[in-house]
């Protein structure tokens, strides 16, 4: 579903290459230390760094030329999800139509979403107005109405406690299961990776250095996997 | 790597026009006077004069509003006092004051009637005389003597804390304190906050045309005053254009070449830095803060005890004057803004940054009345230029206020792009709904607080007005120079107060505006 076809991204010294190829429904952690070139991976596939070479293929449509928003694509970053001079509710609703303009129906939509986050009755507040767990609900109940095949996880559950943590995991994990989505996740817990994934990634100086199935790896795992742990 | 290039947005493309139309309202009404001013090629022994007298009178200012800055920031930065806060505030409060009003407190206080010489006339001692070098001083030291204790306090407040706690720890003396801290300061600082108030003081029209004049305490800008109001010779008005431009062009590159202060700055009420044995100075910083909260307040005090009398007995042509003021003001805000939104975010953009700020704050360096001379003149042929005092002046101050209101906008939709345009973009936002959903809520706070500073600016400004209006057809501070001209001391009082308080009334409403409900 999502294919890297000898991509190469350059910043500055630092390069990334990568080949990559995640079936329909297929869940990748990305893991490794920081600058091994993980938030740039997820960024290229998001639209916001563009490949230097090669081909980033989406249901097979090179979407090297298609707008950030154009693209299958949903996107949960570390913070920062929710406008915090905008409502609960605007927020929201900011997913079906970013100029705000709602149908009656698709008000219903977003009301429903709400709901399904656990947040119901709670659109009219900021988001100032709730804890860092409801925050990512609203983030979650956006990614919901976006609908979009392909979801990119930015280290989403780095600022939260470890109850709230499992809270999210068993959220997105449903999320992922109802939709049937496609899943990228960059973390630096393998217990969150373990969780929510069956593939593996470990990237290293830009280049992959490590990717395979999660099971298999946590079997028996390589040295490399070794600080992982 | 590519960053992904957005293409411009209507907003941006309208900051694309307004840039080019800022740089031609500047420059055009410039040409208008140099091509004028090829008629008339001699400087007369009067405007020499004049050029001598400009350059003096500036330079005099900027020097004693430095020096006597210097003891009241640094009491200020290492002191903690109650009131310490409000006589910060005081320092930015004659920024909004209307010129004409500070130089009627001014003259309650200094002048051949006010409180000092009464004092000097019981100790049988000779008056002080107000009008001339003196006069033009003392208003300039008046309102620039402030802004330099804030941007020298600027300075001060810039310094890390940890560098006065290590000074505090290894037991710093007054003279380590000179050596390490005051002296590199000033050195970097003084330069910078001289020539800014130089520039100021080069281009203050409203002081020279109320306390200079004859011979010897005429201004460049006074002197095109006059060559257009009593000679009509607009060749001569053209040529004294030219120099004043020369002035500013010469001071501008100079500011250019050392570090300036920001005018504008915020954060100066923080607890003051931790000082190796403050409580040693404190009589001397006592002094110092007490003295300049003295001299700021006095003529403050006095326009107030006289003029809240003759309110009540204000001529009805003042409250016409005061309603064309208020309309001028707004408008002002309006165009200020207008200007100022498209523009900043083009700014924000990033691209071509540094020419497009420099068209910006073109407006700095060119004084409004040699723009006003320039516009007169290109106007004179076509129309009436009297039918158009109202709606000039509010466009060149709408030009003299807007790099301020960059200083403010630029960084707040900087700001908004970093933390909020990645989400914004992710979400397929775009165009018009992108700025007015994610970026505009943000802006409330510099949007209120420029648009209220445009406003406040235009309200009190003497300056264009002057050199266009009717005699029925002024603005309040216009009609409260014609009651001092005729000596109507008492209505003139009265419309000085109206006037202060329309222009801090008009700000407080714009920057609350902002304020209220903003984004935090």
């Amino acid at each position: 579903m999502l294919q890297l076809d000898q991509v190469m991204v350059r910043q500055g010294e630092f390069v990334l290459k990568i080949d990559l190829d995640v079936a329909a429904g297929g869940r990748l952690a990305i893991m490794g230390a920081s600058g091994s070139g993980k938030s740039t991976l997820l960024n290229l596939i998001a639209g916001f760094v563009m490949p230097d070479a090669g081909r980033v293929l989406i249901n097979g449509v090179d979407v090297r030329e298609t707008p950030i928003a154009e693209r299958p694509v949903s996107v949960l970053f570390q913070d920062g999800n929710l406008f915090p001079h905008l409502s609960i509710y605007q927020n929201v609703a900011l997913g079906i139509r970013p100029d705000l303009r709602l149908a009656p129906d698709q008000r219903v939509q977003v009301e429903e979403s709400l709901e399904k986050v656990g947040l119901g009755g709670m659109g009219q507040r900021k988001p100032a107005d709730l804890s860092g767990g409801q925050q990512s609900r609203a983030a979650i109940a956006r990614i919901l109405l976006r609908d979009k095949p392909l979801l990119l996880l930015d280290e989403p559950f780095a600022a939260l406690d470890p109850g709230l943590r499992q809270e999210m995991l068993v959220l997105l994990n449903a999320l992922c299961v109802e939709k049937g989505l496609t899943l990228l996740m960059v973390s630096h817990d393998m217990r969150d990776a373990r969780q929510l994934c069956d593939q593996l990634c470990l990237l290293s100086d830009g280049i992959v250095a490590l990717s395979g199935d999660m099971a298999t790896l946590l079997h028996d795992p390589p040295a490399i996997l070794a600080p992982w742990l | 790597m590519a960053i992904r290039a957005q293409p411009l947005t209507l907003l941006q493309w309208t900051g694309a026009v307004m840039a080019a139309l800022v740089f031609l309202a500047i420059t055009a009404p410039l040409a208008a006077v140099a091509w004028r001013a090829e008629e008339t090629s001699v400087l007369g022994a009067a405007d020499w004069s004049a050029i001598r007298f400009t350059v003096s009178q500036a330079a005099i200012s900027a020097f004693l509003s430095v020096v006597l800055a210097i003891p009241v920031a640094r009491a200020l930065a290492r002191q903690r006092f109650a009131g310490r806060g409000l006589v910060v505030a005081l320092m930015g409060a004659p920024f909004l004051l209307p010129v004409i009003v500070a130089i009627l407190g001014l003259l309650a206080v200094f002048g051949r009637n006010g409180w000092v010489n009464a004092g000097l006339g019981l100790l049988g001692l000779p008056p002080l005389e107000i009008y001339g070098m003196h006069g033009v001083v003392l208003a300039h030291v008046f309102f620039n003597l402030p802004l330099a204790v804030r941007l020298l306090l600027q300075g001060w407040m810039s310094i890390p804390s940890e560098r006065f706690r290590l000074a505090v720890a290894l037991g710093f003396s007054n003279a380590n304190m000179r050596q390490h801290f005051e002296w590199p300061l000033l050195r970097m600082m003084v330069p910078g906050v001289f020539l800014v108030i130089f520039l100021i003081c080069s281009t203050s029209f409203a002081v020279a045309l109320t306390l200079g004049g004859g011979p010897r305490a005429t201004t460049v800008e006074l002197a095109i005053y006059q060559a257009f109001r009593f000679d009509f010779d607009l060749g001569r008005a053209a040529l004294l254009g030219l120099v004043q431009v020369a002035i500013c062009a010469f001071a501008a590159v100079a500011v250019l070449g050392v570090a300036v202060p920001q005018v504008l700055g915020a954060g100066l009420d923080r607890a003051p830095v931790m000082w190796p044995e403050a409580h040693r100075h404190r009589f001397i910083d006592g002094a110092a803060v007490l003295s300049a909260a003295l001299f700021l307040m006095m003529p403050m005090i006095a326009l107030g005890l006289r003029g809240v009398p003759a309110l009540p007995t204000l001529p009805a042509v003042a409250w016409e004057a005061a309603g064309r003021s208020v309309v001028l003001s707004f408008a002002t805000a309006v165009v200020a803004v207008a200007m100022a939104l498209p523009l900043a975010a083009l700014i924000a953009r990033g691209r071509a940054r540094s020419i497009l700020e420099l068209v910006g704050s073109l407006s700095i360096a060119v004084s409004p009345l040699v723009v006003g001379t320039g516009l007169f003149l290109l106007l004179f042929p076509v129309v009436n230029p009297t039918l158009l005092a109202i709606p000039v002046t509010g466009l060149v101050n709408a030009l003299a206020a807007l790099p301020f209101l960059l200083r403010a906008l630029v960084p707040a939709i900087t700001e908004a792009e970093l933390t909020q345009g990645r989400l914004a973009t992710a979400l397929g936002m775009r165009g018009w709904p992108r700025f007015r959903i994610a970026i505009l809520p943000r802006l409330r706070r510099p949007l209120g607080f420029g648009a209220g500073l445009a406003a406040a600016l235009s309200m009190g400004d003497l300056g264009v007005i002057a050199l266009f209006s009717a005699p029925s057809q002024g603005t309040l501070p216009l009609e409260m120079y014609r009651l001092m001209g005729a000596y109507r001391t008492d209505d003139a009082q009265g419309a000085a107060l109206l006037l202060l308080l329309l222009s801090l009334g008009i700000f407080w409403l714009f920057d609350r505006g902002g304020r209220l409900h903003a984004a935090t």
